[in-house]
């Protein structure tokens, strides 16, 4: 029936894995989308080589935004943060799998555009982290 | 009533998968009937032109049809002296018509207003800014656990001699009516000027500004039938004449020099500019249309409407409906789903063709109040049938599948 709401989607916004905190964390971020009240808080813990070794995240929001969160640091452990500024607004779509309104793309790409933030150590997230 | 949806072309349309469109956020906007825009249509098609200024055929047609339609939308809310109508753009901008032009002349330094936690962002962002500017005060009347004004709280507030008590008709979160007769009167005794935010309350009931006495109301006409771009300030003639302007420019003047200018009589001292005509006109035009069908009617209708929604929707598992008593409140109903993001219910809901409203409508602080972030709303109009309550609730249980 709902394409949008994919058993994956549903099942990390009820079963995340990722959700949490870590200990000994070096970059966080946090940052919400006021339209919903989405809220994002992303902590990781990276080496001295920039590889991402623990991650995880807290907040609230729409099924999209946390399932969105968990997905990404899932995908994004073992990586170097060189990587992960690379990533674009579709690599979060293919994670989701679904096609998205401009209201709904905020909520997907909240987490990038936090993880985005930490990573580059900015005072505030700006939407230009996640345009293509 | 129940051929009414008929009169309003978009309810004929299909949205997702080919289902008929639900409309259910005449809160945030209302649905024009076919007479409305027709009227717009035919302003263009056959009397555009400038008001107020041309002499030939054209302008003075398209300046009777504008000034009719200020004499029959202040008859719509019992109001016979046209220099106490304004035209505005909406509710915002009358509301902020009055906090730049008469509140900024007439409030000091350690001035209180007196405002509630319900209002929308408009009835309260133009008091922020002017208290800032100002050195005000701001306070606000507590609200009941079952969301209405606690007026005990009130008449404390009015010992501290506000010179303005701003407050909103009708919630358009908790769909609370507020006793606003008897606390315009309270003010008044307290030596206090009012403001009626009536944007969700002149749409849906029979609003006399005479009766309730209210010093200023501001109102919409895009939630009430009419076009989006135009909106009433009401105020009192006395208080209109002794304000300073609002914005410079052509038709708010009777006469300029290169260095000074002497301001028009009401109400066009506050309409600077060439207004929204053709909106003017389909205004009258929706006043006309809700006239005769008539307000206590369409009042009668949503809330026997609400009352059936609340009944329906809290045999739903995991919704909390928000708001008092069906006898106290209009045609919306606010809720949650439990375990699940309003924006997630909307968006379900909208696969099946159902429109409604989730967020924080633009009243965040309410909802802090509340204990949300967010919450779904279902607002009703004329239009709407019960066959769209049941559709709602129907999707609902959809909703609860989807995240079972
Ligand atoms: C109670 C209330 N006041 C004010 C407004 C603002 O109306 P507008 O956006 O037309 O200025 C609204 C509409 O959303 C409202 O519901």
């Amino acid at each position: 029936m709902d394409d949008l709401y994919r058993e994956i989607i549903v099942d990390r916004y009820k079963n995340p894995r990722f959700k949490g905190t870590i200990q000994g964390g070096n970059v966080n971020f946090e940052d919400e989308n006021p339209l919903c009240g989405d809220q994002i808080r992303i902590d990781l813990k990276v080496d001295e080589f920039g590889t991402i070794v623990e991650a995880a995240y807290d907040g609230h929001g729409c099924a999209i935004s946390q399932a969105s969160a968990d997905l990404l640091l899932e995908s994004v452990i073992g990586k170097n943060v060189e990587i992960v500024k690379k990533m674009t607004k579709q690599d979060i779509l293919d994670m989701l799998g679904i096609e998205l309104g401009p209201v709904r793309l905020k909520c997907a790409l909240l987490p990038l555009k936090v993880i985005k933030a930490g990573i580059y150590g900015l005072k505030a997230a700006d939407d230009s982290l996640v345009d293509d | 009533m129940n051929k009414v949806h008929m009169d309003f072309p978009i309810l004929k349309r299909l949205v997702k998968a080919g289902k008929h469109l639900i409309y259910l956020d005449s809160a945030a906007t209302s649905q024009k009937p076919l007479v409305v825009i027709d009227a717009m249509d035919a302003y263009y098609k056959e009397m555009n032109a400038n008001i107020h200024r041309g002499v030939h055929a054209l302008a003075e047609e398209a300046t009777q049809a504008y000034e009719s339609a200020r004499m029959r939308i202040g008859d719509f809310i019992g109001v016979k002296d046209p220099r106490e109508i304004i035209f505005t753009k909406n509710t915002t901008e009358s509301i902020n018509l009055v906090a730049k032009t008469w509140a900024r002349q007439a409030l000091g330094k350690d001035d209180l207003i007196i405002l509630t936690p319900m209002e929308h962002h408009s009835n309260l962002v133009p008091w922020q800014i002017l208290a800032a500017e100002k050195d005000l005060e701001l306070d606000f009347i507590d609200l009941t656990p079952d969301g209405l004004l606690d007026l005990n709280c009130y008449e404390r507030l009015l010992e501290r001699k506000p010179k303005l008590v701003a407050f909103t008709h009708m919630s358009n979160v908790l769909g609370t009516i507020n006793p606003v007769k008897e606390m315009i009167s309270m003010a008044h005794q307290a030596g206090s000027v009012t403001l009626l935010d009536a944007a969700q309350s002149v749409p849906h009931m029979s609003v006399n500004m005479k009766e309730l006495d209210v010093d200023f109301a501001a109102f919409s006409a895009h939630k009430m039938c009419g076009p989006t771009g135009i909106g009433i300030l009401y105020g009192k003639a006395e208080l209109l004449s002794g304000m300073p302007v609002f914005l410079g420019g052509g038709d708010m003047i009777k006469k300029v020099a290169l260095r000074s200018f002497q301001p028009n009589d009401l109400p066009h001292k506050f309409e600077a500019g060439t207004p929204p005509i053709a909106e003017a006109i389909g205004f009258g035009v929706a006043v006309d249309y809700l006239s005769g069908i008539g307000m206590d009617q369409i009042a009668a209708y949503e809330r026997e409407l609400t009352a059936y929604a609340i009944e329906r929707l809290e045999e739903v598992p995991g919704v909390t409906v928000y708001g008092p008593k069906v006898e106290d409140r209009g045609g919306l109903v606010s809720f949650t789903l439990e375990g699940i993001h309003p924006h997630d219910v909307a968006q379900i809901l909208d696969g099946e063709g159902i429109a409604i409203r989730a967020g924080h409508h633009c009243a965040m602080p309410l909802h802090q109040n509340l204990g949300i972030t967010a919450s779904s709303r279902a607002s009703f109009y004329l239009y709407n049938t019960r066959a769209d309550v049941d559709a709602l609730v129907d999707g609902l249980y959809k909703v609860n599948k989807v995240f079972h």
